[in-house]
């Protein structure tokens, strides 16, 4: 009887810890894909609520300030543990209610919320289809290369309205077929970030054009790591730092046509130059955004470079603390050994949409409009998805940046954006970039060979992503 | 006349039966229905591609193949077994220890309330925020590292979330910091619960501390002690929030402290349905074997406890 009831127990206590082991893998089945798209004849534009899906309010506050007729009625947001806003905002549009869903990006949160209402699309009440949602560009292509999202033709934009947005904008958006399907109204080229201080001490002279000599191509890169290094500085506070400027720049997408993962010749570069660089002490084996990586914002941290756009030093570099490098106005920007960008918010129309014109209007308005886009630049910081604008301002001797010692730095990323090409993207380039970076952390650290470390980036990035096979 | 109030029992008892209805229905829908969807899901070839449902294709025991045949579920059960074991270890001696030093009447300590809930407290953080502040405290630009080096012990900061065993450590050691306390308080009251004219008789035989501690605390405990081993023993496979935080759910360095559940959770990210139900009921072998083990180990036997 005893030993009965210890089994009984046992096989209680055991179904208990199965149970919520296995919670996670009950019940939902959801339906499969969404078939086929709508015509674009058969868009329909009388819907009462517009419903948007996005991350986070920023492209909220855009629409705000220069969609003239947007306002808002009503919020009902709360802060998260992470300090980001979750919840829903109402506004109106002429008569047409509109809603913002907002869900953080943190732990693919906002991702799951956007799977989940676009492949409930078709069944879904017409006040409560998603018709616009954002996207960025490292998963673009999850939702780009479906029917989920609307061609901008079909929206009725035309290819003269966006002629003078910048290609990797629309290499983003460009699903297999080479149909454009989003559009965004910012740009985020990139460039490399140098103390002046350093350069001054070091190089000898804190002149942009003149450092730019000192780190052209990734051979003299490495050279003035070199001298970084003996002056007892950091050339940039993480091998992860310089990773944009190689992932932008790759011959061919993580991922073939026949859901292989292939490792382009420019991540093996990165790998080699990253490992020389750890092992002779001129970068760390630390994660972006991770307290040493910040700890570079002052001049104690000792370093030398950061690789970014506009908006890390005007929002992530400490600028409005006293004693920071961005403070004193001490940064300085130059082109870097290869252009690329980082960041950036798409605007997508859903398939499926009741309100097709409002949508295309806001599109329309907020990407292509050089009136809003000069407001954007002028009022918000941005960099504007417009050459012509951007071009402008970067011949404008009077638009100066305090953080970069009254440097303009439009001229450096109008002349880099130019040749960013994106055409090499993949939908999976997300969790293919993520585990690539967290697998070759241990080559640098030492806790592996390149080999064991390649192991064990395949085992992840099957297992995250189980259609794919190297 | 028997009969009727046979009856009337009868009708008695059936209220025991209604009262328990909301356990068993809350039980059937939440833990049992799961249970069985679980083992069922986990014969389909069942996930999310993008934006594409792949499956359910059922597939036989493909899934339990590709999961033993990878080698990564020995790897992370190893992981798993060894962190909890560091930390248990640690946690039981502890545990033991301050439990009869409460629980022993000739020590009269005082404060014992206080200390009781002091040592219960770190229970009460979030384990996702003990692991944050531990993620912080020990980076190579944080306090423990500044102190080591200012203090001249260290020549420069020692980055402890890059070898394997400082990582498993402060695993083990939060993980201990976490559940020493409870362990505690359930040792405590089994300890209460003995008889306390054994221990006189004890001293009167005159046995010295040690002699009752072993002769008459530990053996009497045994019941107790199974239970705490069992349930740290579940609670410790399942171990999940303190290392995914501690290495942002890579299990770093080189996967030497990714536990079993960190790895379904990977798997759940493209919601993988047939391979994370293929590896819930492989845990759920796991954790069944080793309890029985447990229960051997214990000697719980049917005339062990007479």
């Amino acid at each position: 009887m005893k030993r009965m009831k210890a089994i009984a127990s046992l096989a209680l206590a055991a179904t208990m810890v199965f149970g919520l082991a296995a919670c996670g893998g009950a019940g939902d089945s959801s339906s499969s894909s969404s078939s086929s798209s709508s015509d674009g004849a058969a868009v329909s534009s009388e819907g009462q609520v517009l419903n948007i899906y996005c991350w986070n309010e920023e492209f909220k506050s855009r629409i705000t300030d220069h969609y003239s007729a947007y306002s808002e009625t009503s919020s009902d947001l709360e802060e998260n543990d992470n300090g980001d806003v979750q919840g829903t905002v109402e506004g109106k549009i002429g008569d047409v209610k509109v809603v913002w869903h907002i869900t953080p990006s943190k732990d693919n949160a906002y991702q799951n919320a956007l799977d989940e209402a676009l492949l409930g699309q078709e069944d879904a009440a017409a006040d409560d289809k998603v018709d616009l949602f954002l996207v960025e560009a490292d998963y673009a292509l999850k939702y780009v290369d479906t029917d989920a999202t609307m061609s901008v033709s079909d929206l009725g934009i035309t290819e003269d309205d966006i002629a003078d947005q910048y290609q990797y904008t629309k290499d983003v958006m460009t699903d297999s077929n080479g149909v454009l399907k989003g559009l965004s109204w910012q740009g985020c080229p990139g460039g490399l970030i140098y103390n002046r201080d350093v350069a001054l001490e070091v190089l000898g002279t804190e002149d942009p054009d003149e450092v730019q000599e000192y780190v052209k191509d990734w051979d003299t890169y490495l050279e003035t790591s070199k001298k970084m290094k003996e002056a007892g500085y950091l050339m940039t506070a993480t091998a992860n730092d310089p990773y944009r400027v190689f992932s932008n720049n790759v011959t061919t997408p993580w991922v073939n046509d026949e859901k292989k993962i292939q490792i382009d010749d420019n991540f093996k570069k990165w790998v080699d130059m990253s490992k020389e660089q750890v092992d002779n002490g001129e970068t760390t084996s630390e994660d972006l955004w991770g307290d040493k990586w910040s700890s570079g914002f002052y001049p104690d941290g000792k370093v030398f470079a950061y690789f970014g756009p506009a908006w890390l030093f005007n929002f992530s570099m400490a600028a409005d603390d006293e004693g920071s490098i961005a403070n004193a106005g001490r940064w300085g920007l130059c082109v870097g050994p290869q252009s690329f960008f980082w960041g950036g918010t798409w605007i997508c129309g859903a398939t499926g949409t009741d309100n097709a014109d409002l949508v295309a209007d806001i599109m329309k308005t907020m990407t292509t409009d050089e009136t809003v886009l000069t407001e954007i630049v002028n009022d918000d910081d941005d960099f504007v998805n417009n050459s012509k604008v951007m071009e402008q301002f970067a011949n404008d001797e009077s638009y100066q940046s305090k953080i970069l010692g009254g440097q303009n730095p439009n001229k450096i990323f109008c002349e880099g954006i130019k040749t960013i090409d994106l055409s090499n993207i993949s939908s999976y380039d997300q969790g293919c970039n993520e585990k690539f970076q967290q697998a070759m952390k241990n080559y640098f650290d030492g806790n592996a060979t390149y080999d064991e470390a390649l192991e064990k980036f395949y085992s992840d990035v099957e297992t995250t992503y189980p259609a794919l096979s190297h | 006349m028997n009969k009727s109030k046979n009856n009337a029992v009868i009708k008695y008892n059936r209220w025991g039966y209604i009262f328990l209805i909301p356990f068993a229905v809350a039980y059937i829908v939440f833990q049992l229905i799961p249970l069985f969807t679980t083992i069922y899901n986990s014969f389909f070839e069942n996930y999310r591609d993008g934006l594409t449902q792949i499956g359910p294709n059922f597939v036989g025991f493909e899934n339990y193949k590709a999961l033993l045949e990878s080698g990564k579920l020995l790897t992370y059960t190893k992981n798993t077994m060894i962190m909890w074991v560091m930390g248990f270890v640690p946690q039981i001696i502890f545990s033991l220890l301050l439990a009869a030093w409460f629980s022993d009447p000739s020590l009269r300590l005082k404060g014992q309330r206080f200390f009781k809930t002091v040592i219960y407290l770190p229970n009460l953080i979030m384990a996702s925020a003990f692991s944050m502040l531990f993620f912080t405290l020990f980076s190579t630009v944080g306090p423990i590292n500044s102190i080591l080096v200012s203090t001249g012990i260290l020549k420069e900061s020692f980055n402890f979330m890059s070898h394997v065993w400082s990582t498993r450590i402060l695993i083990a050691f939060m993980n201990f910091v976490m559940w020493f306390g409870n362990t505690t308080i359930l040792l405590l009251a089994g300890m209460l619960g003995i008889d306390t004219s054994l221990y006189e008789a004890a001293e009167v035989d005159g046995a010295n501390a040690t002699q009752i501690f072993y002769r008459i605390t530990l053996p009497l405990l045994k019941p107790i002690l199974l239970y705490v081993m069992i349930t740290s023993l579940i609670g410790g496979l399942q171990m999940f929030d303190v290392p995914q935080i501690l290495t942002s759910g890579s299990g770093d360095p080189i996967g030497s402290s990714m536990t079993l559940i960190m790895y379904l959770n990977q798997h759940l990210y493209s919601k993988n349905y047939g391979m994370g139900g293929a590896l819930s009921v492989l845990l759920f072998i796991i954790t069944g074997v080793l309890s029985v083990v447990i229960f051997k180990a214990m000697g719980y036997e049917k005339g062990a406890k007479k």
